[in-house]
């Protein structure tokens, strides 16, 4: 137990001292990225070739005095952000990191022998790109061209140990929030340095913080959305697995603002990892006195507490959240009164995402102006985004508001996969919209993107290329609202189901003209009538893809045809008579007797029979079966 | 004075809890689905949307009023999404109009015709969901069901009785009760609250119209029938007179004119209720037995102390009904060879505010020497439909008085359909003075009035008798935790299931206009009881002659009284 | 009818928990962990056991989606349909799945028990797409290929 100020400097003290007492430490990756592709087991290999080397001292969390001739350790750490190239290992040796990709179990005997024991950096296991080799993580592009405030601590310690995080300076910020400054200083703080919530919204942080504090209730809750749902999107995920004490401290340093007695984070369902890092994290900060009464001997106490999602997109939305903490379905309600007024158990409550928080201790320590000078003035600071889809170097990225689509996409990115044209990309999730290429140079904030039908919202970002067709991802964010609705106003229940039931026939080719006017209809209708944010953003999807690509919707409607070729039922299964042989395979094939001919002679598929099963093409052993838009 | 802007019309407010109550005062009826006064604000409608002088839309029920507020109710852009919410929610809705019980007073239906909504361009994918009749009281159809959730809050948040809540989400979501099992199944305590506040026809009433109809087309049936003292005052209503005029002695002469042999007032076993009932409250304080007594007219609150306070069952009065008391009693009487010289079957009808009444008569104590008492119960809005189908024109119709010999009760009896009026009554009959004073005494003594809970002492025999009056279930919870936990003592606790007492019934009619008439009813009854020379039940002649009657004798326990 | 062994272990999990609703959701997340889906009658008596009504009960459980009624297989697939593993086509890996194993749209479970198959939105690991999570495991670069190959080994596991 640390019981006051004086103590916990030398326990950060001693911890510093541990962490410089490492001659390696080997990081393993183990965002969930990484795990899927086996970085536990090359974790387990690690551990075991360091416990049987002789004369190596082995540390895991712990840190202690060690006498032996090397200390080594071999850390799991949050996530490294280039996920694609996963397992991603890095070896450390004081300031000295190498970078490792796509490291498999035959390789962790190589890394140990020649790049711990030894000091030699192994080039097949490094990032190569375009004849240029990578040893440092930040000589990477991908992450060279980033900002990093939020994600700065991911990939470079053990996200599991309060230690760890106290060497980096955790929980600085919080010493100085409850000793230094008076709770309505830091509420100005964080007012002054512009912070806007990053959940999607873009609501000033401070001046929520503000209204909690002003309300006569006295008991009042923090509350973190780690419901991160949009599909395409696990930026808050990789914060809380990654850097769970930074969240617990920015909640921390709100309470303290706001006068708050417990806080609650809501991890979505899918997240087994945040939940378990979470857990962990609060129990050491319990253990250590950092959590409960008289925190450090300050007088102010604060619970945390942990809930899991339970599988519905809407708890995304406040009201729904802090219904869903209550016990009941995660239905929005009606506003006002808003949260801040009557939040969580009808309580002033702050409600902030994962990012926002995490956001919070930097700018407490750096002060209000240090993080002004990033980003743009309407939004400060920085936003992570996950960059997934048809690009090159997938995974999370964190860059100064204002950066350009085209910083992202091609310079951190890497362009497209294979190469491949621009089309668009979706960003915002199912509440966003799609921006392209004349969007390329625009700076992207809170602000401007909205101008463009779309939304920064949590920040997933889609990256679309030629093979992708704007209806079917139109139909595909519309399904996924509409399943995700949760049914209690008319608009978005009802209204969404028929946006479906229309994008769906346009894509089955069975769409008509004036099947467009009908969506622009329930659109605009849903966008103003809706009772929640997510309904009424709803279909911004579709408004977005309709107003920037409506010839494709008429082609579809029209033509009956699908250029990008990915709605099954406008392909058009053509054999090309030079190549085919007449072996007669593909019409033994066709479940439907669609394709007739002689043998030896090129044979014909009726596209009226068709149904575009694509079993021809799989099996003709000649390639002479193609689809044609 | 602050103000809203309404439409160009500046409209003063004080503290309306929201736009939408000003604009209703303001004199327009702003369409809407969820919105109930007394519930909690839902929003899910989203009819009363309005737009401000900034473009900004907003949904009024929801919205607080703020002084110098420009707003607009009727833009091109409201009226266009409304009608296509309401087409929305019609193509969704089993829209069979024409054979539904709530046509012509259906508020989704009447939504739609004030919206001129003429095409439906959606189609109805649903699978159809089986009905469910289980219930003696409330037929719930969920494929008429457009999830306003009126009914959920309404079982949840008044009643706290909790049968019925929504399942799943989205375009799946329903409202059912758990499992989506079968009404009958779950605590459901007939009240027919639900129905009262349903949008559709997704809950009505169980007929038993066809069933009454069939017994006075029987010449070998001879149909009696009671009425209750909330019908009087609501029956009006339905064809277009004013609410809370009494309509009794029309509804005799309606009911004679379809055939009913005789028509009886249930009134007079109200009074013979206070009889019964002040003693055994007598009885029991002298005795200091299972107090505090609760009352026992209302079936659903019955109901809900079995479900809900199995260890008060024995604490509840051992009267039956009113209608129960009168139904044995009819049967009884007729059963004596004078006065079945015609050698027919009896029917007994009871014509009730009440839905729970129905599943009251089925109960196995509703029978009497192995005969079921009450034959059918028809609430007020079946017997308006019965009026309508024999095609009267109710409100020009002549008056006539109720037959005898149980054709006239007390004031005492009539205040029974207001919250209050059982104890009001009870308290009349205990006052043994002839001062009319005294009946003013207790006429203020907190007694009146829609509170939901009303705490009355009086001195009585030198003691100060305690008195608690609920109206609403969920008062009714609070009261009986604050007994149960010691809070609180009472010697009496009066309850009405419906909040405002059986003159609110689940069985009266409902309205179109968003106007709530409880007042006007409770006046109806109020002014009933003031035109009445007799106040008391036990100054109403005909006590007499029932228990001075030989063919009641010996038979006070078995035809008044519960006994299982 | 459950056996008496299913009540005492509902006890056991409220016991770790305040008695009112909103100890419902983590109740019955902790019961579907035990017996891989929320056994209808247990979520009955929780309901009785922390003082809610059955049909509320019943509401908040039908509203979350990882709620089942039904018992699941031993090992459940979620196939992610995420923006990202969607565009990475994973409805092809989710039509591999149903085939070799004969579900379907409406058919989530073998008969033999031993395999669900669902959908899930998105499992956060879009860097990876199209991904699935197997129980808690996650598995990266999902092809209808690797689909077949992996229920084969799942099976031999048993």
């Amino acid at each position: 137990m640390i019981n006051n100020r004086e103590d916990f400097s030398k326990v950060r003290q001693q911890a510093v001292q541990d962490l410089n007492s490492y001659d390696c430490r080997i990081l393993v990756c183990s965002g969930t990225g990484c795990i899927a592709t086996g970085s536990n087991k090359i974790y387990d290999v690690f551990k075991g070739l360091v416990e049987d080397c002789p004369n190596i001292s082995l540390v895991f969390s712990e840190c202690g005095g060690h006498d032996e001739e090397k200390i080594v350790g071999v850390k799991k750490t949050g996530c490294q952000g280039f996920c694609e190239l996963g397992p991603l290992v890095r070896i450390q040796k004081g300031e000295k990191v190498v970078q490792y990709v796509k490291v498999q179990r035959e390789d962790c005997e190589d890394i140990f022998q020649r790049s711990v024991l030894g000091d030699e950096v192994i080039d097949r296991l490094l990032y190569h790109k375009n004849d240029h080799h990578y040893t440092a993580p930040d000589e990477i592009p991908f992450i060279a061209k980033q900002t990093r405030i939020v994600l700065e601590n991911c990939g470079k310690f053990d996200s599991e140990s309060l230690d760890e995080y106290l060497a980096a300076g955790g929980f600085k910020a919080l010493e100085k929030a409850m000793f230094e400054m008076t709770p309505d200083q830091v509420i100005d703080e964080v007012d002054a340095s512009g912070l806007r919530g990053r959940g999607g919204g873009g609501f000033p942080a401070g001046r929520k913080w503000k209204q909690v504090a002003r309300q006569k209730e006295k008991v009042r809750y923090v509350v973190c959305n780690g419901d991160e749902g949009d599909p395409g999107a696990f930026m808050d995920g990789s914060v809380m697995e990654g850097d769970p004490f930074k969240l617990i401290e920015g909640m921390m340093i709100a309470a303290y603002a706001v006068s708050a007695q417990h806080g609650y984070i809501y991890v979505r369902a899918e997240y087994p990892m945040s939940v378990a890092r979470l857990r962990g994290a609060i129990g050491q900060l319990e253990e250590r006195g950092l959590l409960g009464e008289n925190i450090l001997g300050s007088g102010f106490s604060f619970h945390m507490h942990i809930n899991r999602g339970a599988g519905a997109f809407v708890c995304g939305e406040g009201s729904a959240l802090t219904a869903s903490i209550e016990g009941n379905r995660g239905m929005p309600r009606v506003k006002p009164p808003r949260t801040v007024e009557k939040g969580l158990w009808e309580k002033p409550t702050v409600l902030n995402n994962v990012e926002t928080y995490a956001n919070v201790p930097k700018i407490i320590l750096q002060g209000a102006d240090w993080f002004r000078s990033i980003g743009t003035a309407g939004s400060p600071g920085c936003k992570t985004f996950s960059l997934t889809g048809a690009i090159e170097n997938t995974g999370l990225i964190e860059v100064p508001m204002g950066s350009t689509l085209r910083q992202i996409i091609f310079d951190i990115g890497g362009g497209l996969k294979n190469g491949a044209e621009f089309k668009a990309v979706q960003i915002g999730g199912p509440s966003g919209g799609c921006l392209t290429e004349k969007h390329l140079d625009e700076p992207l904030d809170f602000d401007s993107v909205k101008k463009f039908d779309a939304i920064v919202g949590s920040g997933g970002m889609v990256v679309m290329d030629k093979n992708t067709c704007m209806v079917e991802v139109a139909r595909f964010f519309m399904s996924f609202t509409q399943r995700e609705s949760c049914g209690k106003c008319i608009p978005c229940r009802e209204g969404t189901k028929r946006m479906l039931e229309i994008l769906e026939r346009i894509v089955n080719g069975q769409g008509e003209l004036e099947d467009l006017d009908k969506l622009e209809e329930l659109a605009n209708m849903i966008q103003t009538m809706a009772l929640c944010g997510l309904g009424k953003s709803a279909p911004l999807p579709v408004i977005s893809t309709l107003k920037t690509f409506r010839d494709e919707y008429i082609e579809h409607i029209v033509d009956k045809k699908c250029r990008a070729k990915v709605c099954t039922a406008l392909r058009k299964y053509v054999i090309d008579p030079d190549k085919c042989k007449g072996c007669s395979k593909c019409a033994k094939n066709c479940p439907v007797n669609a394709i007739s001919g002689k043998v030896k002679s090129p044979y014909t598929i009726d596209p009226n029979t068709c149904i575009k099963c694509g079993a021809c093409m799989d099996n003709c052993a000649f390639g002479a079966i193609h689809i044609e838009a | 004075m602050a103000t809203i802007t309404i439409n160009g019309r500046q409209v003063e407010f004080t503290n309306e809890k929201n736009v939408l109550t000003i604009i209703r005062k303001a004199g327009i009826d702003i369409p809407t689905l969820c919105y109930q006064p007394e519930l909690s604000t839902f929003g899910a409608c989203r009819l009363c949307t309005v737009e401000d002088d900034r473009g900004r839309f907003f949904a009024s029920c929801s919205e607080e009023p703020r002084d110098g507020m420009v707003i607009y109710t009727n833009t091109e852009k409201l009226r266009k999404y409304r009608k296509l919410i309401v087409e929305l929610l019609l193509a969704s809705h089993d829209r069979e109009c024409t054979t539904c019980e709530k046509s012509g007073h259906c508020p989704l239906q009447n939504v739609a015709l004030r919206l001129g909504v003429q095409d439906v361009r959606f189609q109805n994918y649903k699978e159809r969901q089986p009905i469910d009749d289980s219930s003696y009281a409330i037929i719930r159809d969920p494929n008429k069901c457009i999830l306003c959730g009126n009914c959920v809050r309404e079982c949840n948040e008044v009643q706290t009785v909790g049968a019925l809540d929504f399942a799943f989400r989205g375009s799946e979501a329903t409202v059912s009760p758990a499992f989506n099992r079968p009404l009958a199944s779950t605590k459901c305590v007939s009240c027919g609250q639900c129905r009262v506040v349903c949008d559709t026809g997704a809950l009505t009433i169980k007929s038993h119209v066809d069933k009454v109809w069939a017994a006075l087309n029987d010449p070998n049936t001879r149909v009696v029938c009671q009425i209750a003292p909330a019908v009087r005052v609501a029956v009006g209503e339905a064809f277009g007179m004013p609410a809370g005029q009494n309509s009794l002695y029309k509804l005799v002469n309606a009911l004679h004119i379809m055939g009913f042999n005789r028509v009886y007032d249930t009134t007079y076993t109200a009074d013979l209720t206070i009889m019964e009932e002040s003693a055994e409250f007598l009885s029991r304080v002298a005795h200091k037995r299972h107090l505090p007594l609760l009352t026992s007219c209302c079936p659903a609150w019955v109901k809900f102390v079995d479900n809900e306070y199995p260890e008060f069952k024995r604490n509840v009065s051992t009267c039956r009904s009113p209608q129960g008391m009168f139904s044995a009693v009819l049967k009884e009487y007729y059963r004596a060879p004078e006065h079945n010289t015609s050698n027919k079957k009896t029917f007994v009808v009871s014509i009730m505010p009440c839905t729970a009444k129905k599943m009251e008569a089925e109960r196995p104590n509703s029978y009497t020497y192995g005969e079921k008492d009450t034959d059918a119960v028809i609430t007020t809005t079946e017997l308006v439909q019965m009026i309508k189908q024999f095609g009267l024109d109710f409100a020009s119709l002549t008056e006539e008085s109720c037959d005898m010999p149980f054709g006239m009760g007390s004031g005492g009896g009539v205040i029974f359909g207001v919250t209050g009026g059982v104890t009001e009554a009870v308290l009349r009959r205990l006052v043994k003075d002839h001062n009319p004073k005294s009946l003013e005494t207790i006429a203020v003594s907190g007694v009146r009035g829609n509170d939901g809970i009303k705490e009355i002492t009086v001195p009585y025999n030198g003691m100060d008798v305690k008195i608690c009056v609920a109206s609403g279930l969920g008062n009714a919870r609070k009261v009986m935790d604050a007994v149960k936990s010691g809070e609180k003592e009472y010697h009496l606790i009066e309850v009405m299931a419906c909040p405002g007492g059986c003159v609110m019934g689940g069985g009266q009619p409902t309205r179109l206009d968003h106007k709530s008439v409880v007042e006007e009813r409770d006046e109806g009854i109020y002014r009933t009881d003031r035109k009445m020379v007799l106040k008391k039940s036990n100054e109403n002649p005909l006590m007499d002659f029932f228990y001075q009657n030989d063919i009641f004798k010996h038979k006070y326990h078995d035809l008044l009284h519960n006994h299982e | 009818m459950l056996d008496e062994s299913y009540y005492r272990k509902t006890d056991e999990i409220i016991a770790r928990y305040v008695r009112d609703a909103r100890s419902l959701i983590p109740i019955m997340q902790d019961i579907q962990a035990e017996y891989r889906y929320l056994p209808g009658e247990l979520l009955t008596y929780v309901a009785k056991e922390i003082g809610i009504t059955e049909a509320k009960a019943y509401s908040v459980a039908t509203f979350y989606e990882n709620f089942s009624f039904e018992a699941k297989g031993k090992y459940v697939i979620k196939v992610c349909d995420g923006t990202a593993c969607h565009v990475r086509h994973s409805t092809p890996v989710l039509e591999a799945f149903w085939k070799e194993l004969g579900l379907s749209k409406k058919k989530h479970t073998t008969d033999d028990m031993l395999f669900t198959v669902e959908t899930v939105s998105c499992l956060g690991a879009c860097g990876l797409a199209p991904t699935i999570m197997v129980n808690e495991q996650v598995y990266p670069s999902m092809s209808p290929e690797k689909a077949v190959a992996l229920i084969a080994e799942l099976r031999g596991n048993g």
